[in-house]
């Protein structure tokens, strides 16, 4: 579904990315780990065009994505939940999903959609009316998902959805995403809670500053030495 | 002073205020979504008058039908000002903008003198808004009733589109963040150039009242009226549509009401805005309405 061939990203002089692969099959659960400034934010951001590429190419559904605006790679069912919720703090959380389906027609699929997100969230039903910005983190990374789900993705990229929340909420989110996944939606996982990511996914991609540096099956990777010497905290 | 004249004097404060409040609108949102000053925001005010002025004295037309061309044209003229003097500068530094701002307002000015002509026109007012009017035991002139109407009118509208409206979601989000509005797959670039249209529109309609209220136009008559409201989005609260209305229509009647009550200082009368801006940056530099964007999860 997603093919990232050779990607190169700079920064200015700063080599972000420095020709990375990844294969992303319809209907998997795929997760990539490593550590900070390994390139992995970088790698979705490139994904949805808003890092410029400086070599290599994504492939989606079999169309190259260079040079696409990201409007119209969201239109194409690719959609990225960014590091750190972004919800719109000033709008309610009815007003974001009515955002998460800005560029949709279809009304009746759009209605149908929300109930489907009221349905995984109830959390969210409830609050309606309410400003996003008075919601705790969980509640937060909760619509985050939900008005991603609204742009009715087909693969779903998501950047650390468990940064920074409470281990109950964490567990909460990872059967979230699964439960997303079962709907049929593709998933492209980044975590640095590795654990919990390789648990879930069906394969796994190790990233180490712009390179990956290994890759399997989630449970293969799961029992690694150097994964759990590095990523797993266990010696 | 009588209370009929005191009375007089507020219709004719409130009329300026409400002016004040459409063009400091423009400012706010911009600002809003940019974090951009427009510099060019008080020629475009001036640029409606004008473009009122032609229709109803070279093409004749009808009034009303000449002012919904002025403010049509005006709307798209901002919208074009955004697309060729600030898009192609969206990724530079924010300094870079401010002088393409700068700049852009030097050239509507300048070329206002060159095609416009640098003396004053008197504005062809039509009957309507010309009258003498008498409410209760007060005579005022009709378009200072109607001002404060109309902006009321046009302000209810502006409220509707920004909190009814997906664009108006969409312009309230792009004033958070614009990178996840893109991943909603909003077309930034169109609501930006709706928001210009937006503002460049409340301009026309100030500078087609304005050319009634003070009935001439000259190239240069957008500068202190634009610097003014300016002052009223800052003292409002910049980025607060509410907070500029509120910020108009308080130096309009401070000014109005200053001249009036103490005509010793007529000659000051445009320091007053000037005045209120340094005691609300030293006491509340966020404005009245204004919130510390400084939030971030």
């Amino acid at each position: 579904m997603l093919k990232i061939r050779d990607l190169h990203v700079n920064y200015g002089g700063i080599k972000a990315l420095k020709g990375i692969n990844i294969n992303v099959p319809d209907g998997k659960i795929i997760t990539l780990i490593g550590g900070n400034g390994a390139g992995k934010s970088t790698t979705l951001r490139a994904a949805v065009g808003l890092v410029k590429l400086s070599g290599g190419s994504i492939l989606y559904d079999n169309n190259d994505l260079t040079g696409i605006k990201t409007k119209d790679i969201v239109s194409k069912g690719l959609v990225l939940v960014p590091e750190g919720r972004r919800v719109f703090a000033n709008l309610t959380i009815h007003e974001n999903l009515v955002l998460g389906a800005y560029a949709r027609k279809d009304k009746l699929e759009i209605e149908r959609d929300r109930e489907k997100v009221l349905m995984l969230f109830p959390r969210l039903k409830e609050r309606l009316k309410q400003k996003a910005g008075t919601l705790s983190g969980g509640e937060q990374q909760m619509l985050a998902v939900g008005r991603a789900i609204m742009t009715k993705p087909k693969l779903l990229m998501m950047d650390e959805p468990s940064l920074g929340l409470a281990p109950l909420i964490v567990k909460n989110i990872f059967e979230i995403i699964q439960n997303i996944n079962k709907l049929g939606v593709t998933i492209l996982l980044i975590e640095q809670n590795a654990k919990a990511a390789l648990e879930i996914a069906d394969y796994g991609y190790v990233m180490e500053t712009g390179n990956i540096v290994m890759e399997g099956p989630g449970r293969e990777l799961l029992n690694n030495e150097d994964v759990k010497k590095a990523y797993l905290g266990i010696a | 002073m009588t209370f009929e004249i005191f009375l007089q004097h507020l219709s004719n404060a409130v009329s300026l205020g409400s002016l004040y409040a459409l063009i400091a609108i423009g400012y706010t949102m911009v600002y809003g979504i940019l974090r951009l000053i427009n510099f060019a925001h008080g020629d475009i005010f001036m640029l409606g008058g004008y473009f009122a002025f032609y229709a109803l004295t070279t093409f004749l037309m009808p009034w009303w039908v000449g002012f919904i061309v002025a403010i049509g044209l005006t709307a798209l003229l901002g919208m074009s000002i955004e697309k060729v003097a600030y898009r192609p500068l969206r990724d530079s530094p924010k300094v870079s903008v401010l002088i393409s701002a700068i700049g852009v307002s030097f050239l509507i000015e300048s070329l206002g003198v060159v095609i416009f002509g640098g003396i004053q026109k008197a504005f062809p007012i039509p009957d309507l808004f010309g009258k003498v009017m008498m409410i209760g035991n007060i005579y005022i002139v009709s378009v200072n009733f109607f001002i404060p109407v109309i902006a009321f009118i046009f302000l209810v509208g502006l409220m509707y589109l920004i909190n009814k409206t997906k664009t108006g979601m969409a312009m309230r989000a792009l004033s958070r963040d614009h990178e996840t509005a893109r991943l909603m797959g909003i077309d930034v670039d169109k609501v930006i150039a709706y928001t210009f249209g937006l503002g460049s529109l409340l301009a026309a309609v100030g500078g087609i009242m304005w050319g009634m209220k003070y009935p001439q136009l000259y190239p240069l008559m957008g500068v202190m009226p634009g610097l003014k409201c300016f002052i009223a989005a800052v003292v409002g609260g910049i980025g607060n549509i509410t907070g500029a209305v509120l910020g108009g229509l308080i130096i309009g009647i401070l000014e109005i009401m200053t001249v009036a009550f103490l005509p010793d200082l007529t000659g000051y009368r445009d320091a007053f805005a000037f005045i209120l801006l340094i005691i609300i940056l030293l006491v509340k530099p966020t404005g009245l309405m204004g919130e510390n964007l400084a939030e971030k999860v």
